[in-house]
């Protein structure tokens, strides 16, 4: 950070506006609800709150525009696609799916880093070398390409997915905990745990392991926009979640062919993966501005 | 130091020996690439005897063995999808479509971030540098290819004034570019804000300033001047995200290019052209990011060397 001068400072009174903006910015009150709104409620209840089935569609009313326009009607609020399924609710299912995949795979993720971490920067020697070369390496690699091998090779489904992000995930985690592990086995309390006749495995996990979970709680919330992105990435490409699940990615990859004539079908689901994503990242830098700020650089 | 640069450059070809070894043992559990290439009523000695002649009745650690051997001449076999190219030569000629869209797309995003940027490094706090930061934030959390699409749909469906798809002349190209860059624009923009912010802050400037020199060329020319090797090492990365970045961007605007190659092959089971785009690929990727790591061992001695 720069130090303060005088040129640093504005030189006229910032518009209310602006200092609103500052406000949300700082508490994270608009990236919350629209979260909340947007994801996880809906995700929550989706079979109470959306109108329709999201698999079944009428071909009769196949590629009805949204109500505002034309032909739109109040049943079908942001129209339907060319099955004639309705896009509101495939939407809302989508948060469902969107949560699910990115929430487990960041979670058995971040299990299993933290686990070879916690290993790691705790006996040191020559099992931490190997584990970091490994983490090195699975830094280097290519993301989406390896992700497109790996599902080219064992067919979309919901479990590949899962597999191919916690492969890409895991890495950031062991190197996060094994660096905060080096900095806490040093001190006393560890030292006072082993005289005390403490496990190794006991003091990994009630001694270490409670002094990381800070950090790893804001590089999982980091990581959930991340995750979705990535997700919809594949899906889109068709080697992420297979059809006809309600995946975002997917009902991009539908629209995009309609473009001309049916702009709805693809645009809406793109401005869902946008405000998630955003609000996520908002979300995540402030927790990160608040707990954590050693992960300035994650 | 030396010893530094040495185990990195071990560490990089072990990253492109682990990924050789990925992609083979994935192409071998992808299902029988012979149902693909053979029709329906064809019998068992069919089976047999396109299996002898692809080698595919060797135990596995013998065809890996081959694998390796013929990959490091650069020789990945021959298509199977495409009768009549070799796997490296298909991705020979795809490279170039694809080099040139990532070069342009890093053009564009320079133009972009740069004087984002420095604009909002110099009016620090203001209204610009709330809109850079919007900026930043709204390109990390834009899908490459819903905005390839909306890109799309706006000046080529609805203005008509570029192309929809497909590679041609410099018009064909800019909203590829924009699309595979707008995601690097975010980061090029806060590298550049923040190291200008630091050389702002130095006694030179002052004494520019001091000296009486025209605002703007204190801005552009000596701070960026000084501000720019930090973005500078970062370009590296930066091409290499771009390369593998690609295969969203081409297949959204049907580009000939890589991308689009792997994509087609690992839809139509190619393994062998999949092998060679990878394997191309992860090189590149992972050469670069030795670069980078070297070239910043050189000009930053504060980096430790683990």
């Amino acid at each position: 950070m720069a130090t303060v001068t005088a040129r640093s400072l504005p030189w006229y009174a910032p518009p209310r506006i602006a200092l609103a903006l500052r406000e949300a910015r700082r508490y994270p009150v608009v990236a919350l609800s629209i979260l909340m709104f947007l994801l996880v409620i809906p995700a929550a209840f989706a079979p109470y709150v959306a109108p329709h089935d999201p698999l079944r569609g009428a071909l009769a009313k196949r590629l009805t525009p949204p109500v505002w326009q034309d032909g739109g009607t109040a049943s079908h609020l942001l129209g339907t696609d060319k099955l004639g399924r309705d896009i509101l609710s495939r939407l809302i299912y989508g948060a469902r799916v969107s949560l699910a995949v990115s929430v487990i795979a960041i979670f058995v993720g971040g299990i299993v880093g933290t686990a070879l971490g916690l290993i790691s920067g705790y006996f040191g020697g020559r099992i931490d070398a190997l584990l970091m070369r490994l983490v090195d390496i699975s830094l280097s690699l290519p993301t989406i390409l390896l992700a497109l091998v790996l599902v080219a090779a064992v067919g979309p489904s919901f479990g590949t997915v899962i597999i191919v992000l916690v492969v890409l995930l895991w890495a950031r985690y062991a190197r996060l905990v094994r660096g905060e592990t080096l900095a806490i086995k040093e001190r006393d309390f560890i030292a006072r745990g082993r005289v005390a006749g403490a496990s190794h495995t006991r003091i990994m996990v009630r001694y270490i392991f409670p002094n990381v979970v800070n950090s790893l709680v804001v590089l999982a919330t980091l990581n959930v926009g991340y995750v979705i992105l990535l997700e919809s990435a594949l899906s889109f490409l068709g080697a992420g979640l297979p059809r006809p699940l309600p995946a975002w990615g997917l009902m991009v990859a539908d629209g995009r062919e309609l473009i001309v004539t049916a702009w709805w079908v693809s645009m809406f689901p793109g401005l869902a993966i946008m405000l998630t994503v955003l609000s996520l990242n908002l979300l995540g830098d402030w927790l990160r501005d608040h707990y954590d700020p050693k992960l300035r650089n994650v | 130091m030396q010893r530094y640069i040495a185990r990195r450059i071990l560490q990089s070809f072990l990253a492109i020996w682990v990924m050789s070894l990925i992609v083979f043992s994935l192409a071998r559990l992808s299902g029988n690439a012979l149902d693909v290439m053979l029709p329906m009523e064809s019998t068992q000695e069919d089976y047999d005897r396109l299996a002898k002649y692809w080698g595919l009745d060797q135990p596995l650690h013998v065809q890996y063995g081959v694998f390796v051997t013929r990959a490091l001449q650069g020789d990945f076999g021959m298509s199977w999808k495409w009768p009549g190219h070799s796997a490296m030569g298909l991705v020979m000629d795809r490279l170039p479509a694809t080099l040139q869209l990532a070069g342009f797309a890093l053009f564009v995003s320079v133009l972009i971030a740069l004087p984002i940027g420095v604009l909002s490094a110099v009016k620090k706090g203001t209204v610009w540098d709330g809109a850079a930061k919007v900026v930043a934030l709204l390109g990390q959390s834009l899908p490459g290819f819903w905005l390839g699409i909306v890109l799309m749909w706006i000046f080529a469906v609805h203005l008509g004034w570029l192309p929809t798809s497909g590679r041609g002349g410099l018009r064909y190209m800019i909203l590829p570019a924009i699309t595979l860059g707008w995601f690097q624009v975010a980061a090029i923009m806060r590298l550049v804000r923040s190291s200008m912010l630091d050389v702002l802050d130095t006694e030179f400037v002052k004494l520019t300033r001091i000296k009486g020199l025209a605002e703007w060329k204190v801005v552009w020319k000596h701070c960026l001047r000084n501000a720019s090797i930090a973005p500078l090492t970062f370009f590296a990365i930066i091409a290499g995200v771009l390369m593998t970045g690609s295969v969203v961007t081409e297949s959204v605007f049907s580009w000939p290019g890589t991308g689009l190659l792997a994509i087609d092959a690992v839809r139509a089971r190619d393994y062998q052209v999949v092998q060679a785009v990878v394997i191309v690929f992860s090189a590149i990727f992972i050469m670069t990011n030795l670069l980078v790591d070297i070239l910043y061992a050189y000009l930053d001695p504060r980096i430790r060397y683990r």
